[in-house]
């Protein structure tokens, strides 16, 4: 039996009640659905409460289920949904104003002070924990609805008509938000990116 | 084109490869011509990057989290 049979398999003992299909979906998918939902929330408390949900939700809708859907689509979806709901009524107040950390211009539209070069490229970057933390704590300084366009463009790679249903927002405002969220993450970065002069 | 409207208006669709052929020349000249802008553009890319990198979490199976949830759904 190929993956895609063993995916039809499952859904249809899912349909049917079986107890053991469920937790076979749980543990299968519960690593994927993680990741996305420690991307998308503060703390892994609520990361976990988020699975949680999306996982109770696909057990009671998977009569709902498009058997020419992918399983991993479908589920991805749904704990994208379940963290934006958490986030909603847990809003943080007062979140960080955006365009505090926006590029600024002179009147003749000169950048004011000029962006100077990062040294070192991003890879190379990467490498090392301490730069990983510091761009994960910029990221989550971000306000939460331009933090959610960027995670789930540029982290989860979904296209922007996706991100645009998921949020419930048009294209235009998805690319105006993840603009915004690049630049403004990008200041928050800058200091520790440049060589300090002494 | 100057350093406000690439940054603000342009760079974005210049990313995604969306410029007019008229806007990509005048964008491209500014960059020719102005050093802030190209350090803009590459830490702005870097940047994107960074944040796909640096989101790279654990992929575990809580077993606390299991039983919780199957406890929930009643299995």
């Amino acid at each position: 039996m190929n993956a895609r049979e063993q995916e039809h398999a499952l859904v249809e003992r899912l349909r049917a009640g079986d107890p053991a299909a469920f937790e076979t979906l749980v543990r299968t998918h519960m690593p994927a659905l993680l990741r996305v939902a420690r991307r998308m929330m503060h703390s892994e408390e609520d990361a976990r409460d988020a699975v949680q949900d999306a996982f109770v939700s696909a057990f009671r809708s998977i009569g709902k289920f498009d058997a020419g859907a992918q399983l991993s689509t479908w589920l991805h979806r749904i704990v994208i949904n379940a963290s934006l709901m958490r986030l909603r009524t847990q809003r943080r107040h007062p979140e960080e104003d955006i365009e505090e950390h926006l590029p600024r211009f002179r009147e003749d539209g000169h950048q004011s002070p000029a962006s100077e070069p990062w040294p070192e490229t991003a890879q190379t970057l990467l490498e090392r924990a301490e730069i990983r933390e510091v761009v994960r704590a910029a990221i989550d300084r971000l306000p939460d609805n331009y933090r959610e366009v960027l995670v789930l463009r540029d982290l989860e790679e979904l296209s922007t008509d996706e991100v645009a249903r998921a949020l419930g927002v048009t294209a235009n405002a998805v690319k105006v938000r993840l603009h915004r969220a690049r630049q403004a993450l990008r200041s928050l970065l800058d200091p520790y990116m440049r060589p300090v002069t002494t | 084109m100057n350093c406000s409207e690439l940054i603000t208006t342009f760079l974005a669709d210049y990313l995604e490869g969306h410029l007019p052929p008229d806007t990509l020349a005048d964008f491209e000249h500014h960059l020719d011509v102005c050093a802030s802008c190209v350090a803009y553009l590459r830490s702005y890319r870097e940047t994107i990057t960074l944040a796909a990198g640096a989101g790279v979490v654990p992929e575990d199976i809580p077993e606390e989290l299991v039983a919780v949830i199957l406890e929930t759904v009643g299995r």
